[in-house]
Formats: structure tokens, sequence, C-alpha cells
């Protein structure tokens, strides 16, 4: 296999615009003018884009060759849309009958929204260049029952580019889940994607999004929510792929009454780094807001976790509660963690921690004071505290085949327990 | 069945177990008393198998076999016990997934087959009624959040699951009031029967107005100074344990 020749990442921008057929002028400019974050940014202090602006950047093609096969959520009944390199996918998709007040279907067979105003490179660059998405909108008091799945499969390598928005609308009153499952067998191959959810009042969401690319991917995906009074919105973060795996998630909980959890798993292994950079707005009184990520590290990887809930003035009787829990497999393997609150209200309940382990040997003395090997009292801990999350996941048939992936994938991760 | 001969262990150098001998034979019921710090606690997590303790000297002997040879989990599967003076948390950790699979671990060795989780539910409804536990329990993580109570009466449904033939119980009535003492020795006290024996390590002689010992053994600076029966308990209450130490030192 020949090495990938690194490319110069000062030009990286115009490589790019030029790469990839152009969309929106403004979102171009717009591009042009943030250029890509350095490790100053603090925001990217811990995940540097070198390695993404080192790509020999392509238009990801179309491929008329991909299978779903091994893809998760196989098994679950409901529509599904498929998108390979960023383009819609007709032959794997089958979205069905549909009840009234039900759309699935992907963007570029319908009106698009305008694309929410871009925070950094990465949001300009999707607004510039986007192929195409999903588009799920479920009207007032319809109860969808089954979930939408939305797969993104990528083929291209080396510097294949994908552009993909997604866009999710829950109404009054309305109930939707969507589960999106991110894999590739390419190293090299670059997604950038931006997600929005809108929940209106009452709506109740629920989001799962599995990401298992190549351990030599890059994945930078965005994922907007607004959210409206008494919404109860949930999404699960399952990122388990990539060389270097940014999810940005923005919450906006604009209403009294808003239930919003966000709840996430990375298990990064040989090389990777996957980052979850979150930014919670309690703008209204009376709502609650709950992020829960655990990550468990092997050998020499990296997971950064930023979390910062914002309570706005008036923002009373908040009740938000932040916690980053990681074991380390590995001694080579770097947590970095940053939970943050910013609060200007008065009445609120906000707490938020943060922990770094090993293994505990309390825990695994106990296990095998009660005659559990090593071996299996080692693998228990593992299991529970990736099942903390998985257990949240809401969609039965999800959450059981996904914990059961988890289970297979630490099977084959280290974990070396502490002396 | 438990034969101690001149055991000496201590941690980074530093000699806690300074020379006990100590036999227990079936049937019997043995208590250790002592005050803070004279090697309670580490004989018993010696004899659990915990890491981290030096054995410098001596040999422990358990139905003929180098307990001390052995691992943590073997010596349960050989029918050792030991209720946890500070049961550990597990967050994540089923409670009824881990008793199942303690079980199951054990029966495997002996040859058993595995009991499914409804044969396993039936076994446990059964053991938790004897202490007076709540059901919910069994379905949170092990040990979290429960109170110090609930905490040494799931050590004591544990011992009842795994039904040793030897169980030492390190400072199981540590702060408990006295209802939750009555159900945690009831339960002892039914696991009791002629092919085992227990070893209590107490700090108060409460417990053992509830838990009746055969011999009663003093703990002092690592070594057992005074053996008797039960009634030594009561002196040591009412004199405290000056006038043992002074006994030895003349």
């Amino acid at each position: 296999m020949v090495a990938p020749a690194h490319m110069n990442a000062e030009d990286a921008v115009d490589r790019l615009l030029a790469a990839l057929p152009e969309s929106d002028a403004a979102g171009r400019a717009r591009f042009v003018e943030l250029g890509f974050p350095t490790p100053r940014d603090e925001d990217w202090r811990f995940t540097p884009v070198k390695p993404i602006t080192e790509l020999n950047f392509s238009a990801a093609p179309v491929d008329a060759d991909a299978t779903l096969e091994g893809c998760v959520f196989a098994a679950i009944d409901g529509p599904q849309l498929v998108f390979v390199n960023g383009h819609y996918s007709e032959a794997l998709s089958q979205v069905g009958e549909l009840p009234a007040g039900v759309e699935v279907r992907p963007m570029s067979a319908g009106d698009c929204p305008a694309p929410p105003a871009p925070e950094d490179a990465f949001g300009a660059l999707n607004a510039a260049t986007v192929t195409d998405g999903p588009f799920i909108s479920v009207a007032d008091n319809v109860h969808f029952e089954s979930p939408v799945r939305v797969y993104y499969l990528s083929t291209g390598s080396n510097g294949a580019t994908v552009n993909v928005r997604g866009y999710i609308r829950a109404e009054v009153n309305s109930q939707v889940t969507v589960l999106e499952s991110w894999t590739g067998k390419q190293a090299g191959c670059f997604n950038n994607a931006i997600t929005e959810l809108h929940a209106a009042d009452n709506a109740q969401v629920e989001h799962v999004k599995f990401q298992d690319e190549h351990t030599g991917a890059f994945h930078v995906g965005g994922l907007h929510t607004a959210l409206g009074r008494d919404a109860r919105v949930a999404h699960h973060s399952l990122a388990l792929g990539g060389r270097i795996a940014r999810n940005n998630l923005r919450a906006h909980l604009n209403g009294t009454g808003i239930e919003a959890v966000l709840n996430g798993l990375y298990l990064p292994r040989a090389g990777q780094l996957i980052d979850h950079h979150m930014v919670v707005n309690h703008a209204q009184p009376h709502c609650d807001s709950h992020e829960y990520f655990n990550g468990i590290l092997d050998d020499d990887s990296r997971a950064v976790f930023h979390g910062r809930i914002h309570v706005h003035k008036g923002a009373d009787k908040t009740d938000a509660k932040q916690t980053n829990k990681n074991l380390l497999l590995s001694d080579s393997a770097t947590i970095d963690t940053k939970p943050q609150l910013e609060i200007y209200a008065d009445d609120v309940k906000c707490t938020h921690g943060a922990t770094i382990g090993q293994m505990n040997a309390e825990q695994i003395f106990y296990l095998r004071a009660r005659g559990l090997d090593e071996e299996s009292a080692r693998r228990m801990i593992m299991h529970a505290f990736a099942g903390e999350i998985v257990e949240r996941i809401q969609c039965e048939a999800a959450r059981e085949e996904l914990d059961r992936l988890v289970w297979d994938r630490l099977e084959q991760m280290g974990g070396h327990v502490a002396a | 069945m438990l034969e101690i001969k001149n055991l000496q262990a201590g941690v980074e150098g530093k000699a806690i177990l300074k020379g006990i001998d100590l036999s227990i034979n079936a049937g019997e019921v043995h208590a250790i008393m002592g005050p803070n710090g004279s090697g309670k606690s580490t004989l018993a997590q010696v004899l659990a198998g915990r890491e981290g303790y030096e054995i410098t000297d001596g040999s422990v002997r358990y139905n003929g076999e180098d307990l001390l040879d052995l691992g943590p989990e073997e010596r349960v599967r050989e029918g050792f016990f030991l209720a946890f003076q500070y049961p550990v948390e597990i967050p994540g950790v089923n409670t009824t997934y881990f008793l199942r699979a303690a079980v199951n671990a054990l029966r495997e060795h002996r040859g058993e087959a595995e009991l499914s989780a409804v044969e396993f539910l039936k076994l446990m409804r059964e053991k938790i009624q004897l202490l007076e536990l709540d059901e919910s329990l069994l379905k949170r993580s092990v040990n979290e959040g429960f109170s110090g109570g609930e905490k040494k009466r799931a050590e004591i449904l544990q011992m009842a699951l795994l039904d040793p033939k030897f169980a030492v119980l390190d400072e199981t009535d540590s702060g408990l009031d006295i209802d939750a003492l009555k159900v945690v020795a009831g339960g002892v006290n039914h696991l009791k029967h002629a092919d085992n024996a227990q070893l209590v390590i107490t700090h108060y002689q409460r417990l053992l107005d509830y838990i009746v010992p055969d011999h009663v053994h003093v703990l002092v600076d690592g070594r057992i100074v005074k053996s008797g029966p039960k009634e030594l308990a009561l002196e040591l209450e009412e004199r405290g344990y000056d006038w043992v130490i002074e006994e030895q030192a003349a």
C-alpha cells in the first residue's frame, strides 16, 4: 500500500473548493473568510485538523456498487434512506407507504430549508458544497412509530470528500425516532455533515447516531437542535470509528419545560481521536438537560470531551447535569475533558463532573471474591461502563443491537488492569 | 477445616500480622475481637486473597490445601467467602446479573448445569426474604446507592446464594442499627450448619449477643493474645482491651 502523499495544509481551502462542485456562493465566501481552525482556536485546541487539511481532496464519486451488507438496524422495520458518498441511492433506499403527515425523502427531491448559519469552516464548507441528505418531517399530532433509518456509506478513500446535510422536523405533539448509521471501509475519506433537528412544542424525538467508519477515516459532524416548549429530545452518539471524528453538538432550549438528553459513548483505539464538543443553551425556565458521556480508550488513542452548559438570564429552575467518565485501558491513551458551566440565572440546579481512571482494582477484587475470574470481572466492568450509556436508548431493537455490537467491540479491546 | 500457622503479613515492608495461629473446625463459630489497628481486617483480606499484602511467613491450610496458593476466585470456588467490611459499588453492573454470574461460576466449577434466568430468580426470591431485602434492589447496580444496612444485608444475601463452607464476616455489624443487626445475624445463623464454619470479626461485643461464638480470640498488634469461651467477649466489653495487653506483657 502506498502512503498518501501529504498535501500542503496551507492551501486546503483552495484545493477543496477546486475539487468540489459549488452549491452555494455565500457559503463559499464564508469558508474562505473563516479558514480552517488552528490549535490556537480554543474550540479546536485538542483536535488538530492538520491530518484533514493535508488530504488530497476529491469529490467522492457516485458509486452504484455499494451495498448495505453488514450495516446495523437491518432487522428494523420502517423507511430507510441511503446516501452513498453523499449521493442519494434510490436502489438501496426503501421508503414505502407513509402515513399522512410523514415525509421521508432526500433533500434533492423537494424544497430544502436554508442551512443554519455556519459557525466554523466546516459548517461553511458544508453550506458551500453540500450534495444531498435526508429530509424527515412529521406533522402536528402524528406519532410515527416506525424508526426512520438513514445510512451514510462511504466508499471513497484518500481524500474523497463528502458534504451532506440532514434535516429533521417534528411538529407540535408529534413523535419520531431517527437512527443514523455512518460506515465506510476505506481509510482517508472525509465526511463533513450537518444535521438539523427541530422539535416543536411537546414533540418527542429520539435520534441515534452510530458512527463506525474506518479507523483511518475523517468525520466532522454537526448536530444542531432547536427545541420548543415541553419538547422531549434524546440524542445518542455511539462513536466507534475514524482517525479523527469530531461531533459538534449544539442544543438550543428555546421554550419552557423541555427535557433534553445528550448521551454518548466513544471507544477509540489504535491512533484514533474522537471528540465531542457540546454546547447546550438554556434560554427559558423550567428546562432539564442531562449530558452523559462515557469513553473507553485503548492503545495510543485520544478522546476529547468539551461540554458547555450555558444558562441564560431568566432561565430559572434550570436542572442541568453533565457527566463525563473515562476508562483508560492503556498507559498511552489520552483524554482531554473540559466540562463547563456558565450560569447567568439565579435559581438553578447545575452539576458537572468528569472522571478519568483505569480499571478499578477494588471492583475487580470484589468480583473475584465472588468467584468470577479476573478476565470475566474486567469484562463485566467494561461492559457496565458502556452499558450505562447504551441502556438509555429507548428504541428497543436499536438498543439491543447496539449493545451486542459494543460488547463485541469491547471484546477486541485490551483492558489492562491497574495494579 | 482452617489451620493458620504463624501467619505473618504486611504492606510495603510494614508488618501487620506478626504470627497468627488459629485452628477452626467444621461446625464451629469463632470470633475475633480487637482494638483498631490490631490487624483484624488485614487477616480477612489476606484470607480472601487481596493483592498488595506480602506474606512473609507462615501458612494457611484450608481442607488440607494451601489456601495462599489459590487466587481469590479459586478460594471462593472451594467454598471460602468473605463478607466485606466495605462492600464495593460497581455502577452499571446489574445486581441480579452479577449474582447469577457468581452463582453460575461456582456451579460450573462443581460440574453443575448453569441456572437459567428463571431458575435463578426463583432461588434469589427465596433468599432475599431471609434478609428482608427489597426486591427492587436487585434491579439496581451492585451496591450503588445502597444504604449502609442494605449493603451489609446484600453481602449476606451473596453468602446465602454461594452457601460457603467457610465464611469470614469482616465487621458486618459495623454501622448497623439494632433491627438491621438482628436481620443480618438471623441470616448468618440460618446459614450455619454442622458442616461449615464461620469466622466473625467484630469491633463490638453487641454482635455476639446474636451470633454466639464457640471461641473468642483477642487480636492485639498482629497477634492473638488471648482465646477463650464466649464469656470472654463479655469480659472484654466490660473491661476493655488494656487488661489483656497488660496480662500478656506480664
